[in-house]
């Protein structure tokens, strides 16, 4: 796969400026896509209209999941009409925006929980699945893409490797900032993502949020070992 | 070969602590190689050996109200009858019933229509669970295995044919639900894995056809053979989604997606899956 890598990081942590918005806006504008702008939308077969008329013919709802979890929000559309490759960069910066918008910061300012409930929700690959019971919280399933703690070896590889994060990086404003941003709304930096929208979507809870933070950070969490 | 149906059932509680690993595709623990222990109890013997010769007897057997075998009735596609290489060669178009087929819904055709067999039953059954057993496993097994050596082969001649291909792309890449998961999300990159299951790049012909080629399968943390349907089924499932209906368009345009991304890929089914 190609996808283009659109990440704000280095520059905003570079500017230690907490203006994610602007950030995203200015690097989106000041490095345009490399590659041709996809097609225009106009005149192309929509492939996604496509595939959710065949959906609603071939699903049928069950438990949590009711045939509503099929329709696209605009993130999900865009990254799918152009994938593998990535959306032009006029409908990048949109859902930069969008997302970057999107994101809550805890109200109180308090980004970090307790490590321990975190490496929990990290482990726990439950929830959302129509097989799920829906009164029991989600978990974040980190494992299932990342490294984290060094005695996890049963960790996926669709992420990059976490290990050592909070220590490799220290816990300036900006970069707790930075990464509660990356677990509510990823899709405000890396618009096509593979990682989920674990606050935007209602996966995580805001306190759960603070405690994979801690996973991250605290000192004495296994990651940073 | 003769390995027993309980001899499998031990093997698998032994490797997989009885059945607790399910339908935990995700929550798989480091030491769980269940293919692996398999392999080292019981060699290259495939249980789906014993799915099959049921299957044949099912393929060659009149059965149902109009008491026929689908040997005499059943078209797979290289006409009536006709199983040897017919797997290798779907899902395609068939004029009968006018609509593009996978080796799954081609069977309920035949069942239903040719047999007079009762479509409700059959679907009730459709996956196998110890002494509750799927005829459509048996026979998707046994029609799999003489395709054996074979390459993956598939026209996109007919109009409905291309439609299907054009339908399972976009289905590839459509994200949705509360984890913004596609297919692509999971199998469109070389060399990932998730926890430690290997997702293989099915958008490219190696990653292709190291699966399309290995279903139907022996799941040994299920002791049953799984079609790719239910593969697809249960990717849906992880992907947060509604529950995909058997044998829909859906399950059938992805298929023939994934086929044609397969194509000259050399028919090894049925595989040994986890
Ligand atoms: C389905 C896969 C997937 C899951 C599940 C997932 N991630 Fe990610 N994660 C990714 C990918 C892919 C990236 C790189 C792209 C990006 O930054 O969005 C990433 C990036 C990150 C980053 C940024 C790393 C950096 O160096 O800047 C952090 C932090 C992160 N993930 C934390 C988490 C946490 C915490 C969880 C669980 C609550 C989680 N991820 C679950 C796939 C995933
Ligand atoms: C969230 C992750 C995820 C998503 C989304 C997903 N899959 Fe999968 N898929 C898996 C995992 C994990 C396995 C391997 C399971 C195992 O090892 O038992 C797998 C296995 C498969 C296989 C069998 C591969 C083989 O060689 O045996 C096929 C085919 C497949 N998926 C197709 C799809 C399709 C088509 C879609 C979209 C409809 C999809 N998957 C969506 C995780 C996913």
């Amino acid at each position: 796969m190609k996808r283009l890598m659109i990440a704000v990081v280095p520059l905003l942590l570079a500017a230690a400026t907490p203006m994610l918005l602007a950030a995203g806006k200015d690097t989106a504008a000041a490095k345009p896509a490399a590659k041709p702008a996809a097609p225009a939308k106009a005149g192309k077969p929509d492939r996604n209209a496509l595939a959710y008329q065949a959906m609603l013919r071939s699903f049928k709802p069950h438990g949590q999941a009711g045939m509503d979890r099929l329709k696209q929000d605009y993130t999900q559309a865009e990254c799918s009409l152009y994938a593998p490759d990535d959306p032009p960069p006029a409908i990048v910066r949109k859902l930069m925006e969008r997302n970057q918008a999107a994101i809550r910061y805890p109200a109180d300012g308090k980004y970090l929980g307790d490590w321990k409930q975190g490496e929990k929700i990290a482990q726990d690959g439950f929830g959302k699945q129509y097989s799920d019971d829906p009164n029991v919280p989600s978990g974040g399933n980190c494992y299932a893409c990342h490294q984290l703690a060094k005695d996890e070896v049963a960790y996926g590889t669709l992420g990059p490797s976490l290990y050592n994060y909070g220590k490799l990086r220290g816990q300036s404003e900006a970069i707790l900032k930075y990464t509660w941003g990356k677990i509510y709304d990823t899709k405000g930096m890396m618009v096509c993502s593979n990682m989920p929208r674990f606050g935007h979507m209602g996966i995580l809870t805001e306190q759960q949020i603070r405690d994979v933070m801690a996973l991250l950070f605290d000192p004495d969490s296994p990651v940073n070992q | 070969m003769k390995l027993t149906k309980t001899a499998i059932r031990t093997a698998v509680g032994l490797a997989l602590g009885l059945g607790a690993a399910a339908t935990l595709a995700y929550a798989q623990s480091a030491k769980d190689d269940p293919v692996a222990e398999y392999r080292a109890m019981f060699g290259d013997d495939n249980p789906a050996e014993l799915w099959q010769s049921r299957g044949k007897d099912l393929w060659e057997q009149p059965r149902g109200p109009k008491n026929v075998a689908l040997a005499a009735v059943c078209d797979l596609g290289l006409g009536k009858g006709v199983v040897k290489g017919a797997y290798a060669q779907l899902p395609r178009y068939f004029k009968d019933s006018d609509k593009v087929e996978d080796l799954d819904s081609r069977l309920l055709t035949c069942m239903v229509r040719d047999q007079g067999l009762d479509r409700d039953t059959l679907l009730a059954h459709r996956f196998g669970d110890g002494d509750n057993k799927s005829d459509i496993e048996a026979l998707a097994a046994y029609i799999a295995d003489q395709s054996r050596g074979m390459p993956i082969k598939v026209a996109l001649t007919h109009p409905k044919e291309k439609q299907a291909y054009a339908l399972g792309k976009a289905l590839f890449y459509y994200r949705a639900g509360t984890h913004d998961f596609g297919c692509s999300t999971c199998h469109s990159q070389e060399g990932k894995r998730i926890r430690l299951q290997q997702l293989p790049d099915l958008a490219a012909a190696d990653g292709a056809k190291e699966a399309m080629t290995t279903w139907p399968a022996y799941r040994v943390s299920q002791g049953e053979v799984r079609t790719l349907e239910w593969r697809l089924g249960d990717c849906f499932r992880q992907q947060r989604l509604p529950e995909m209906i058997y044998a829909s368009e859906v399950p059938i345009a992805l298929t023939l997606f994934l086929a044609k991304n397969a194509e000259g890929g050399v028919m090894a089914a049925p595989g040994l899956k986890r």
